[in-house]
């Protein structure tokens, strides 16, 4: 029997959000699953009961309800206290049920010990490994994406002015000079959209080596003339030495009072956020100014942040909105919703409507917090993250035939220079000594060849053919010592074959030399 | 010319032609290393026919002059998409001059060995023949398919690898009566027998193999026809042989090795042969839910190119086969002048030899040092706007990466789908050699141009 999937409503206030929606149900459908949907779950996000039932869902008016029928519960915002039911979300959870959603297991630490005492398996969204295989199954880059473009909306909204530079019949308008602090996904989706709207975009992070991607963007990189990587493990920034973060606040003060909107993003995976922003700089800003908190809830990178509302302090609009993706529910529940769905794919290879939570696939052992009761969270550290990390993925027998090969050349190569010993031994005790001074230079050219060989450029391997296929038309030599033989039959052999090996030296040496003059700088 | 001047000229053979293999490791020296190369063959041939063992010079430049017409004729004439068929037949020759050279030191009347050293020359000659005759025949089969004579699926044989090892056998066998018996002809018909089944291992062995794997198969018999050099150098004692054998030997060997490498496939499997997509082709199940693919005009391609800041472009064998190369690098120069940064990345098995795709683009005039290899620009595609697939499939499919269970799983593959925008050209849905369908094509970010490539290009050179 297939699994059931239940998408209860959310309970978070003003979480527009939805798990699925009617687009992710008919996917979740192929896979297997049958879905059981809370009434009104998408409303706010307007997906509407009927679009759900389209597509095959069951609709339940209860939110118990649907946590009874099913066997994979799908949220956005972790287990709370349920308004209408009275009870924490996490009790209606039971045992061999899994809960996929986002979680925090860093800052929730006493949730993630409520969980394991339900004895169920809980995948938390926002502890999926950003290795290059995950990405689709990466929802905090598609939440933060949506984040970033939002900020700037807000900021838009909240700014008395153009974002873009104008030159009109009633005077000339300067564009707006905008702040980005920190180029993760969030910041560049907010470059993106800063800039496309015609502002003149700044941006700053700890890590060097997101200098490009902010130029491809179309923004400025602000440097700050300092040494000290700020890249930590998996793509994340980590916190920096107290000089750097000194010299980092003083850029900020002087482009404090430059810029009319800042827009913060930095976090540190684990950590409250960085204070960046200081009650001084919010203070040397132009009047009307506007800052966009987007590290809000966890503590905020301004000092006068106050999560979830919009305040005007010393003339400055400081927005610490931390439902910016949920301002945009019906897109962000949209890619919430397919990265769900990718996940359950993973989980689900034979596509069955069983899922299998095996822990021994990287990505999947990286998400799951709990496992049957068992805290699993943290994971072991993640690889870099290019790394392909197929090889021990699966047990499946293309990737098995390899590591069986590997297992026996552990003792394979003494094993091959035991028998080459025995058999230049057994050579040594038979060959005549003529023989054995060619054997010489035979083991040695083919040395010379090895080493020789490991220096070509892959460009030009075709070449490399050509050439030793000229060069080994020197077979033409066995021939020309044979043509001057009193044997009639040998004579025709020789001619032959110095015939062939002269069209084989001609040609392979004339081609390569053709091929050889295209090539140029 | 003496014995001793004619060794010293060998030796300075020898090392002319290691100059020229070590000339190619990079662009500038490698046009010296081939000028080093022919020196040493002149050389080679002007101590050998100055020597006392020549006499009939006559037959001998006949034959030569003959031979140099035909070699620059064809090398002049042959197209660049042809050069793995020429480079096919080129190997063939060295084959059947292997064999051939090997009849004629066994006929000789003049040889006069005894005991051991008759033994080991008769062994030498048995070997020179086996690997001639199996190149030979293999280069021949290997040249048809890649010129399209023979179809390029790959034939299984019922039971092939029991029919290999019984054909081991049997040569093993013969061997045993070759070196034992008593007069000339009746070894020579233990002689022809293999050679016959030489020439049937080497046919067995090529047909077996898809069109696909065509680069290590033209690596592998490179390295043969260097072993069957060699060996002829034993049997003739010629040590100028035995290096320049050597030296081609292994260069084939290390090429296929890398080739392997490439395509994630086993190295020994290769050089026992009869190698290809082994378990045959495997379904496309599961597949049919993947997408929608997104199709794009060749307009949008041309503005979809001139608004990216960096693009890279995928040639495949397509490309060869259309003849685009030319194409492409107008369209690359006409949007570097535009201030786009245009890269070439080549994938190294792309193609039909080793190097294929390098060549035609040097041809087309592509300056090399914007032409990359996989490893150099896997990294770079994050920050790439756009990217140009023409012709290529399996070597930009992610489900090596993605799928264990793929035909290709493990295979290391250009990573174009982390890109922005990927635009495929292909002339229909169809699957690559290996037979595997590619998840590319339904990625969101991927745009696919359908029709002949040729004419793909020109529509997109026509709009920027």
């Amino acid at each position: 029997m297939s699994m059931r999937i239940g998408v209860p409503k959310e309970v978070h206030p003003n979480e527009k959000r939805v798990a699925a929606t009617p687009e992710n149900v008919r996917w979740l459908k192929k896979l297997g699953f049958d879905i059981v949907i809370e009434a009104g779950a998408g409303a706010a996000a307007n997906y509407l009961d009927e679009a759900y039932r389209d597509e095959g869902a069951e609709i339940v008016t209860e939110a118990k309800a649907v946590w009874d029928a099913a066997d994979i519960i799908l949220k956005v915002r972790g287990p709370e206290p349920h308004p209408t039911l009275g009870i924490h979300e996490s009790d209606l959870l039971r045992e061999d049920q899994t809960l996929i959603s986002f979680l925090w297991p860093a800052q929730n630490p006493d949730l993630l010990d409520k969980l394991s005492q339900r004895k169920a398996t809980v995948i938390a969204m926002d502890s999926v490994p950003r290795i290059s295989r995950a990405q689709k199954l990466d929802a905090l880059s598609s939440m933060s994406n949506i984040g970033g473009y939002r900020a700037v909306i807000e900021a838009a909204a909240n700014f008395g002015r153009f974002f873009t530079g104008q030159i009109t019949a009633a005077g000339k308008v300067p564009p707006a000079k905008i702040l980005i602090i920190g180029a993760g996904v969030a910041g560049l989706a907010a470059i993106g959209a800063a800039s496309s709207m015609g502002a003149v975009v700044r941006s700053f992070d700890t890590r060097p080596e997101v200098k490009e991607q902010v130029e491809s963007m179309g923004s400025e990189f602000l440097l700050l003339e300092f040494e000290e990587e700020g890249s930590g493990s998996g793509g994340y920034a980590k916190t920096m030495s107290p000089e750097f973060i000194q010299a980092e606040m003083e850029l900020f003060a002087r482009q404090a009072m430059e810029v009319d909107v800042i827009i913060t993003t930095a976090l540190i995976p684990g950590k409250p956020a960085p204070e960046l922003i200081t009650k001084e700089m919010v203070e040397s800003m132009r009047e009307g100014s506007v800052i966009v908190d987007m590290a809000a809830e966890q503590g905020g990178n301004c000092a006068l942040t106050e999560p979830d509302q919009i305040v005007v302090k010393h003339g400055v609009t400081i927005i610490g909105y931390t439902d910016l993706p949920s301002r945009m529910a019906a897109q962000s529940s949209q890619l919430y919703g397919t990265n769900l769905r990718h996940l359950l794919t993973e989980l689900c290879p034979a596509k069955d409507g069983q899922i299998d939570v095996n822990m021994e696939d990287e990505v999947i052992r990286g998400a799951t917090v709990v496992k049957n009761g068992a805290i699993t969270w943290p994971p072991p550290p993640p690889k870099i993250s290019a790394a392909p990390t197929q090889k021990q993925a699966a047990p499946a027998p293309p990737v098995a035939e390899p590591e069986e090969g590997k297992k026996t050349s552990g003792y394979g190569a003494w094993i091959i220079l035991a028998v080459g010993a025995l058999c230049l031994y057994g050579l040594g005790q038979v060959a005549p000594p003529a023989f054995l001074s060619h054997f010489t230079v035979f083991v040695l050219s083919c040395f010379v060849g090895y080493m020789v060989i490991w220096n070509v450029t892959p460009s030009l391997h075709t070449p490399l053919i050509s050439v030793t296929n000229a060069i080994s038309g020197i077979i033409i030599i066995g021939a020309l010592l044979q043509i001057s033989s009193s044997s009639l039959v040998v004579v025709i052999l020789a001619a032959i074959s110095i015939l062939i090996a002269t069209i084989n030296v001609f040609g392979g040496f004339f081609v390569t030399q053709r091929m050889l003059r295209m090539f140029r700088k | 010319m003496t014995e001793g001047l004619l060794t010293t000229a060998y030796i300075a053979a020898s090392v002319l032609f290691i100059l020229a293999l070590g000339g190619l490791s990079n662009q500038e020296t490698a046009r010296r290393g081939n000028i080093f190369g022919i020196l040493g063959m002149a050389i080679a041939l002007t101590a050998t026919i100055a020597g006392a063992q020549v006499t009939s010079y006559g037959i001998m430049a006949v034959c030569m002059v003959i031979g140099a017409v035909i070699g620059i004729m064809v090398a002049s004439r042959v197209q660049m998409t042809a050069m793995p068929q020429l480079v096919a037949i080129l190997h063939s020759f060295v084959g059947l001059a292997a064999v051939l050279v090997g009849f004629a030191s066994y006929l000789d009347p003049e040889s006069n060995f005894t005991g051991t050293e008759k033994t080991i020359h008769e062994v030498e000659i048995y070997l020179g023949v086996l690997i001639g005759g199996v190149t030979f025949t293999g280069s021949v089969i290997a040249f048809g398919k890649l010129s399209a004579r023979i179809t390029s699926k790959p034939l299984y044989l019922p039971a092939r690898h029991w029919l290999n090892l019984g054909l081991v056998l049997l040569c093993i066998w013969l061997g045993v009566g070759f070196v034992g018996a008593e007069s000339v002809s009746g070894g020579l018909l233990s002689l022809i027998l293999m050679t016959l089944i030489a020439f049937a291992f080497g046919v067995h062995m090529v047909m077996a193999i898809g069109g696909a794997d065509m680069p290590v198969v033209i690596s592998m018999l490179n390295s043969y026809s260097g072993w069957a050099a060699a060996a002829t150098g034993f049997m003739l004692s010629n040590d100028l042989l035995i290096v320049t054998g050597a030296l081609v030997g292994s260069s084939g060997a290390i090429l296929s090795y890398i080739m392997c490498t490439a395509m994630n496939r086993r190295f020994l499997a290769v050089i026992a042969g009869g190698f290809g997509s082994a378990g045959g082709v495997t379904t496309v199940e599961g597949f049919e839910d993947q997408g929608e693919v997104v199709s794009i005009t060749a307009e949008e391609v041309g503005q979809l190119l001139k608004d990216s800041k960096q693009v890279v472009i995928v040639p495949g064998y397509g490309m060869a086969v259309a003849q685009a190369q030319h194409i492409i690098f107008d369209i690359s120069k006409k949007l570097r002048e535009q201030g786009v940064d245009v890269r070439f990345a080549i994938h190294p098995v792309a193609g039909r030899m080793p190097g294929h795709m390098n060549v035609l683009l040097a041809e087309a005039k592509v300056p090399y040092d914007i032409v990359l290899e996989m490893d150099e620009i896997n990294n770079d595609f994050p920050d790439t706007g756009a990217v140009l697939v023409i012709g290529a499939n399996d070597i930009v499919n992610p489900s090596a990466q993605t799928d264990p269970n793929s035909p290709i799983a493990g295979m290391p593959v250009l990573e174009v789908w982390n890109a922005k925008t990927v635009v495929v050209m292909k002339r229909s849905m169809a699957t690559g050699y290996a037979g595997v369908q590619n998840p590319l094509f339904f990625k969101e970010n991927t745009r696919m141009l359908f029709g002949d490539a040729k004419s793909s290009v020109e529509g997109i050179l026509g709009t920027i």
